[in-house]
């Protein structure tokens, strides 16, 4: 009997089946064998004491960064779905943009070897749009959706060749892959490290205009509409951003969005308070508050369909250094929930909604397995403490990367129990208290 | 300390009355400056190390004077490259400094927050010789006193007199220029509103930064409405670089519009309105020599009392100051 798992007393949250209640989740053979208000426990079979606490599905990770090939000393695949499963991700998806970079089914079947070895979150490889991430070439689609490539990216590096672009937009239609996309003109960009607003000019750091996401948005839109191709924008960041994704999903383009825990919690002026702190420097950087309400009112209609962190491990030796210096990016599996809980604490999103945005959402953006407790759907579990209180301490992270804004906070919210296929592969100590 | 601060990273930290605290004990240093045998021994005993990641002469030969008239020991560490893929990090260099038992760091960097990355990792005091675009805090306190020395009328004077700190308020200061790379004008925005002053931003839009407002400028666009009825205007340095930025088409168009000459300055500024420029000058282009040499500059003023408020500081900051500022300087 130890494949079963009774999940007791907990309130079921599953958006994708309409359940918000207190109900008995069975887990059987690696899935969902039942939800239901009463149920006998035979004996013998294992329970988890679920009262007081959220049982969802696994959280879902449309944007991550492994490191793994190239920069083991940052996360590899295996620390790094440890922590995304210590958050309650039971998948993520790994970015491209290893050394070398996921343009080639090799490179994809090492890191879904490690994720396999690993045993721990699922991993779905995004491959690259183009090869190498230079922008010139595309990469070969078909190949990468054969070995398991689910989406398409050369995230950190936008398609800077708007020719470039539609042509991977259309010829991605013939694997039903979607693009997710970083976008960003490099050119207005320029030396930019921060978003450009009185924080910036304050701090005499060099601005990135909201513009230069917005020109890009508006380009790509332009071309999902003339390809008809998938496409996703990553970590979108910015007021005129959510309304020309909101007007292109009004007008039915094939257009999915998300955006990060940081862009809905922090503005730029969290720069200036931090004194230059680089674990506030990420791409895009972190952006007005007139922006961070735009961005939290277009999760909370839609507009933008999911969260997914930007998870983007780096060590100290690429981040004690000045501010023009440093590398983008902080690292986000392990403090998503506390993080995005707040915002439902503070009502500015259902707490529906904020299950949606990191289940079914997601699940459904890149057509993934998982997002839902139905019966028969694999058992990817997460058990969730919304009032646990806890220091964030980097040092206590799976992670390998240490480069959190919320080094030293306190965090409300904290997942203690994670199932992927019925498997128990993390349970926080002193859970169950 | 200056007030309760062990660093001087910035004037946006510090209260009106941090700085009056400074220039006041500038006024001290300024005779002694000034003295025939120019040498105290207060500071005896006491290191400063000058860490220049950028090319600079007048800051670090001011900063340098002003720790040697003090009798302190100052060594000058000039890095040609601030490059991470060049060298060892900042944080590095900073602590091996450090390990020399330095009582006051000076640096100077192109990256905003440098000098705050460096005090967040030594224990002894950092003082910001300018960072990026970000602040330029004694410039912005040699800045301040100038204008007080002027406002109060003893500009100039042979004898040494005590500035009235108190006729900034009120009065209406003029910076024209790129703002937007601008570190000085950054400091002096925050010294001159703490003081009560008005102050007025000019340079063409690229060269007016996102949001200035919030730090309490007002802006404008045409040279003439930002210095009509100002009691001094600063004008800032037009680098070359920026052309190709591109933030301007040329010098020869940005002087036709926001340099000031003679003639712009004997049409539009009021009689007893002073010119500042931090220096060096591009002579020609933001401002004409007659004007740069002219009745209304100030410059060499500054370059002065630069030294003078360069020794207070390392004054305050080099530890257990308090007492002796009391006796020593003073007396």
């Amino acid at each position: 009997m130890s494949d079963i798992i009774f999940i007791e007393g907990g309130r079921v949250i599953d958006p994708a089946s309409g359940v918000d209640g207190i109900r008995t989740v069975v887990v059987r053979d690696g899935k969902v064998a039942e939800v239901a208000e009463r149920l006998e426990r035979p004996r013998d079979v294992r329970a988890v004491d679920a009262r007081g606490k959220w049982v969802t599905p696994g959280f879902i990770d449309l944007h991550v960064h492994l490191r793994e090939p190239g920069q083991e000393y940052k996360e590899t695949v295996a620390t790094g779905a440890r922590a995304a499963v210590a958050g309650g991700f039971t998948a993520v998806c790994a970015m491209p943009n290893t050394a070398p970079p996921n343009d080639n089914a090799s490179v994809t079947q090492l890191i879904l070897a490690r994720a396999e070895a690993a045993g721990l979150a699922r991993v779905f490889p995004v491959g690259c749009i183009s090869k190498g991430q230079k922008g010139e070439e595309l990469a070969e689609y078909g190949e990468l959706a054969a070995s398991g490539c689910v989406a398409l990216s050369d995230d950190g590096r936008p398609v800077m060749s708007s020719a470039l672009m539609r042509r991977a937009l259309e010829y991605a239609r013939a694997f039903d892959l979607p693009l997710t996309v970083h976008e960003e003109d490099l050119l207005l960009v320029g030396k930019g490290v921060m978003h450009e607003g009185p924080a910036a000019t304050r701090l005499g750091l060099k601005g990135v205009p909201a513009a230069s996401e917005e020109v890009m948005v508006a380009r790509d839109l332009a071309l999902a509409e003339l390809t008809g191709g998938r496409l996703h924008i990553a970590h979108l960041s910015t007021a005129g951003s959510v309304r020309a994704v909101r007007e292109a999903k009004r007008r039915g383009l094939p257009v999915t969005a998300e955006v990060t825990p940081h862009h809905l919690a922090l503005v730029d002026e969290d720069v200036a308070r931090s004194r230059y702190d680089t674990a506030f420097k990420m791409n895009p950087p972190l952006r007005s508050a007139a922006d961070r309400a735009a961005v939290r009112e277009g999760l909370a209609d839609g507009t933008i369909d999911c969260i997914a962190t930007d998870h983007a491990p780096h060590s100290a030796v690429e981040k004690d250094l000045e501010f023009d210096a440093a590398a983008n990016g902080i690292v986000g599996l392990e403090t998503a929930f506390a993080v995005c809980l707040a915002l439902a604490r503070e009502g500015a999103l259902s707490e529906r909604r904020l299950v949606e945005a990191l289940t079914s959402s997601p699940a459904r953006a890149f057509r993934l397995p998982g997002g839902s407790l139905a019966r028969g759907a694999p058992a990817d579990v997460a058990v969730l403490d919304p009032a646990r209180e806890w220091r964030c301490d980097p040092a206590l992270f799976h992670s390998k990367s240490k480069n959190s804004p919320w080094k030293g906070a306190t965090l409300v919210g904290r997942c203690t129990l994670t199932l992927v296929g019925g498997r128990i592969v993390h349970e926080l100590a002193g859970g169950g208290r | 300390m200056i007030g309760k601060h062990r660093h001087l990273t910035g004037l946006e930290p510090l209260s009106r009355d941090d700085l009056l605290s400074v220039m006041e004990l500038a006024t001290s240093m300024k005779e002694v400056l000034r003295r025939p045998i120019k040498k105290v021994p207060t500071l005896r005993g006491k290191a400063v190390v000058n860490l220049f990641f950028e090319a600079s002469t007048r800051t670090r030969t001011s900063f340098e004077t002003a720790a040697k008239i003090l009798s302190a020991d100052a060594v000058n560490w000039t890095s040609s490259s601030s490059s991470v893929t060049k060298g060892e990090t900042l944080v590095d260099t900073a602590r091996n400094i450090e390990a020399m038992h330095p009582d006051i760091l000076v640096i100077r960097h192109p990256s905003s927050g440098a000098p705050q990355l460096v005090a967040d990792h030594v224990s002894c005091a950092v003082v910001s010789a300018g960072d990026g675009a970000h602040e330029h805090p004694t410039q912005g306190l040699l800045d301040l006193y100038t204008l007080a020395e002027h406002f109060t009328g003893i500009a100039g004077a042979p004898a040494v007199a005590a500035p009235d700190f108190g006729t900034l308020a009120g009065k209406t200061v003029a910076i024209v220029g790129d703002v937007s790379h601008s570190r000085v004008a950054r400091s002096n925005l925050h010294g001159l509103t703490k003081l009560g002053a008005k102050v007025r931003v000019c340079g063409p839009p690229t060269m007016i930064p996102e949001g200035i407002e919030a730090m309490g400028a007002e802006v404008h666009h045409q040279l003439r409405g930002a210095v009509e009825g100002a009691d001094a205007v600063i004008m800032l340095r037009i680098q070359h670089e920026r052309i190709g930025d591109p933030l301007i088409p040329g010098t020869r168009e940005y002087s036709k519009f926001w340099g000031l000459n003679e003639k712009k300055a004997a049409e539009w500024l009021t009689p007893s309105c002073a010119i500042l420029h931090p220096g060096p000058i591009n002579r020609g282009v933001e401002l004409s020599p007659e004007v740069a040499d002219g009745a209304r500059s100030v410059i060499l003023d500054q370059v002065e009392n630069g030294v003078a408020v360069r020794m207070a500081v390392l004054y305050l900051l080099a530890g257990g100051a308090h007492e002796a500022a009391e006796g020593g300087a003073r007396s």
